[in-house]
């Protein structure tokens, strides 16, 4: 398999070529103690949408999240050539500046991680480390972003109690909220609703499809039903490499590559 | 942009803390190891290791220490092979015999863990008032008995955590082959043999270094030990007595007292070092 | 019955008659202790014992306070000197050091952990005392001869370097990776990560790590008893000698026979210790388990 047998349909192409993407990859190889992981990607993000990554376990989908915000650095043994374009400044350049970077991506992960504080201070934590020390401004903040998730009313009366008595759904919500605050341009989501009951699930789906007006949505997500029902675009990876990018319905209805055809119709997983 | 250079700064500056920290806590140990072998090593002569003090231990300025080394080495052999005889069957008690989670395998585990922490010095004092009572004197046997209290604990939690590195499965399976919980204890015993070693390498080193338990327990001696109901001098109360007294020859033999301590401590960590990582390698 | 069940149960009342007899013992020893205190606190009420501060044994009084006061004396300048160095350091191996360095360094402080107390007590003489009498006293204007509490917390830091060093690594590595990603995710430096998520979510744990740092502080002996001073006084700053409880018992056990009621007053002294000691271990290893419990 080869990295220059991924197919672009020519409508996505139109549509990349339309604006500036915010984030554009550009030849990124990642390698993991000598391993491979990510072989050769070249792809542009569509803005103010949701793209999927979907693709059988272990095929490095989550690795290529974890490069948009750097969060790979962390890992041991880990090599990075290419480039990630965010707003069209290398996020992979020797003078680029991780907390930047990330302050503009937030990260929704598997399962809710509330940080160890109260409801209120879940919120603030971002704006509060990026210099907001005004008190009616940091309220201000923790109100708007728990209403754009909806769970304002849920939590309006105990602000002061700790995050981690919310039920798990809430906590998602919550996490979500938190990357908000931060005024993030785009949202990182790493199977975002693997831990939730099917009715929180439903519930971040729907918001995250309300907040692709205002942001570019990445997903990594295995079920693909739930590619099928929120993203506009989807990017099949497979074995490090970007099989197929497309439009949801061409990538699910109409597979161009083999493998893919094989993964959708769930002969491979 | 001024709050975030201010905050990269407070980064540099922690890491810098961090680091420093970290070199303190390493260097205390080799600072500690260079104070004890820059004065010991001087004194370190055949003589000091081949004779045992001449004209008294305290005022006498010839001879060594080797009524010391065969004091602490008699007294630690035998201490850790009555503990690990003690709290080998113990560990496999409460790890095959005794169902997982009741009260009798969390109390008792817990109770070892927190004598772990029980200073030698209680012990000691314990010894000695069972000791006057029953009319014993200061005597090896006394500090065997000490010693071997104190390291109880240390084999039975050693064990303990290694037991806990079986695979349940192995439990399971010599069960459902039709064997004994004796048989399934001797494959756990097996399966940890390296690590018993372990154990009992650590259970020496802290009897041989004990000096609080010995202080009241077990005396001191000119002589060589020849019977386990006389007084015995061991290195740590060579050290402890021969370091305040005024005669610098006298000095000389704490410290060389010290530094052959300490040579005997670090082959056992070498050697409980070495045994660790060639097990880890045999279980990969 | 076959041989095989035999041995089997005969090897399983064996076994059980260690562990009972070995629990029966731990109880002997407590009651020991606890018999052999009587005489004293019949002798003299309980509160007065402890808050008294002079000790004379030929006139009869026992105060303990003083050996109180010494041993709190020594085990707070030990944790205000090793609590941040450890805190520091095992945030540094866990959050920045890479496996090589970390390797390498937890090995060295198993070894700190291996030497024995009367070592720590030598280099405390040799270097610690000279030094504190001879250069950080006078850069006070204190005259000191060094053999000080100073001296004592000094030793004791270093001694609990390890156990709280191998304690605390093991706490910060059950921090998931996800918890600090979310913070790094929201553009924190890993320093604020550190100070206001990990450190956070760590405290039990970390808490723990001191609470037995403060056990073995509190029962060590030797180390301390040759080098901060041993006069039966309140200590009042950091450069005045003092006298901790573990120092009276060995100091003073061979020669308690005659004198009325003194054998009772150090058993008292033992059996404070025990129960201090095995409160404050049991509190930690508590938490510890709980906190086990919840990773796994």
């Amino acid at each position: 398999m080869h990295a220059s047998t991924s197919i672009q349909t020519a409508e996505t192409q139109d549509l990349i070529n339309l604006s500036t993407p915010h984030i554009q990859i550009k030849d990124l190889n990642v390698t993991i103690e000598g391993k491979r992981i990510l072989k050769d990607i070249n792809l542009s993000i569509p803005n103010n949408s949701i793209t999927s990554i979907i693709g059988p376990s272990g095929c490095g989908k989550t690795t290529l999240l974890k490069t948009l915000n750097r969060l790979v650095d962390d890992t041991k043994g880990v090599e990075i050539t290419g480039s990630v374009l965010v707003n069209g400044e290398d996020i992979y350049a020797k003078d680029a500046e991780v907390t930047h970077i990330r302050k503009k991506m937030g990260l929704l992960s598997q399962k809710p991680f509330p940080l160890p504080m109260s409801i209120f201070d879940n919120i603030a934590y971002g704006p509060r480390i990026h210099g907001e020390r005004n008190k009616e401004v940091l309220k201000q903040i923790v109100e708007r972003q728990l209403r754009n998730v909806g769970l304002w009313e849920e939590v309006k009366d105990r602000l002061e109690s700790s995050a981690s008595r919310l039920s798990i759904g809430q906590q998602q919500r919550l996490c979500l909220a938190r990357g908000l605050a931060v005024q993030p341009e785009i949202i990182l989501g790493d199977e975002s609703t693997s831990a939730l009951d099917p009715i929180s699930t439903q519930t971040i789906e729907n918001l995250l499809v309300e907040l692709k007006k205002d942001y570019t949505i990445v997903l990594v997500t295995h079920i693909l039903r739930q590619a099928r029902r929120v993203s506009d675009h989807i990017i099949f990876v497979y074995a490090g490499e970007v099989v197929e990018f497309g439009r949801t319905e061409d990538v699910l209805l109409n597979p161009q590559n083999e493998i893919t055809k094989q993964y959708v119709k769930g002969f491979i997983s | 942009m001024s709050n975030v250079k201010k905050r990269l700064f407070k980064e540099k500056v922690a890491k810098v803390c961090m680091q420093l920290a970290g070199i303190t806590i390493t260097g205390s140990l080799f600072f500690i190891v260079g104070t004890i072998l820059y004065k010991g090593a001087p004194y370190l002569t055949w003589e000091m290791i081949s004779e045992t003090p001449k004209g008294g231990f305290y005022i006498g300025k010839d001879g060594g220490i080797l009524n010391a080394i065969l004091g602490s080495l008699y007294l630690a052999t035998v201490s850790t092979a009555l503990a690990t005889a003690i709290g080998v069957p113990i560990s496999i008690y409460l790890n095959v015999y005794v169902k997982a989670g009741s009260f009798l395998e969390r109390f008792s585990k817990l109770l070892f863990d927190v004598l772990f922490g029980i200073p030698s010095i209680v012990y000691g004092a314990i010894a000695f008032s069972l000791m006057v009572w029953m009319g014993i004197r200061a005597s090896l046997l006394g500090g065997i008995i000490t010693i071997t209290l104190l390291t109880i604990p240390i084999v039975v939690r050693t064990i303990d955590e290694l037991l806990k590195t079986v695979p349940v499965d192995l439990k399971n399976i010599t069960f459902s082959l039709g064997a004994t919980q004796w048989e399934t204890a001797k494959m756990f015993l097996r399966y940890i043999k390296p690590g018993i070693f372990t154990a009992i390498l650590l259970a020496f080193g802290r009897a041989i270094g004990d000096v609080a338990g010995v202080l009241l327990t077990t005396g001191f001696s000119d002589n060589l030990p020849k019977y386990i109901d006389e007084p015995s001098a061991t290195l740590p109360l060579a050290i402890f007595f021969q370091l305040s007294s005024p005669i610098p020859e006298v000095q000389g033999r704490a410290y060389a007292s010290a530094l052959i301590l300490t040579f005997i401590i670090l082959i056992i960590v070498i050697c409980t070092h070495l045994l660790a990582s060639r097990q880890q390698k045999h279980k990969i | 019955m076959n041989w095989r069940l035999i041995k089997d149960k005969l090897v399983e009342r064996s076994f059980s008659l260690l562990l009972f007899s070995s629990l029966i013992v731990i109880a002997l020893i407590l009651t020991g202790l606890i018999v052999k205190s009587v005489p004293l606190v019949q002798a003299e009420h309980l509160g007065k014992i402890l808050t008294e501060s002079v000790w004379s044994p030929l006139k009869g009084s026992f105060g303990f306070l003083p050996f109180i006061m010494g041993t709190i004396w020594v085990t707070l300048i030990s944790l205000i000197i090793a609590v941040p160095l450890c805190v520091l350091a095992s945030v540094y191996l866990v959050e920045y050091a890479g496996d090589a360095l970390r390797s390498m360094v937890l090995p060295l402080v198993n070894v700190l952990a291996a030497i024995p107390p009367v070592l720590y007590g030598v280099w405390g003489v040799l270097f610690v005392v000279p030094l504190l009498g001879q250069f950080v006293g006078p850069l006070f204007g204190v005259e000191t001869t060094g053999y000080t509490v100073f001296a004592g917390g000094v030793v004791l830091a270093v001694m609990i370097f390890p156990i709280m060093i191998s304690i605390m690594v093991e706490v910060l590595q059950t921090i998931p990776q996800e918890l600090k990603n979310a913070s790094l995710s929201l553009g924190a430096t890993k320093w604020e990560t550190v100070t206001k998520v990990i450190l956070i979510k760590a405290k039990p744990g970390l808490l723990a790590a001191v609470v037995l740092g403060i056990s073995r502080a509190f029962g060590e002996t030797v180390a301390v008893l040759m080098v901060c001073g041993n006069i039966p006084q309140i200590p009042k700053s950091f450069f005045d000698a003092g006298y901790p409880l573990p120092a009276l018992i060995a100091n003073n056990f061979g020669e308690m026979m005659s004198i009325p009621l003194y054998d009772s007053a150090l058993m008292f002294a033992a059996l404070l210790l025990f129960v201090i000691i095995f409160g404050f271990n049991l509190l930690s290893r508590i938490i510890l388990n709980k906190l086990e419990a919840k990773a796994s």
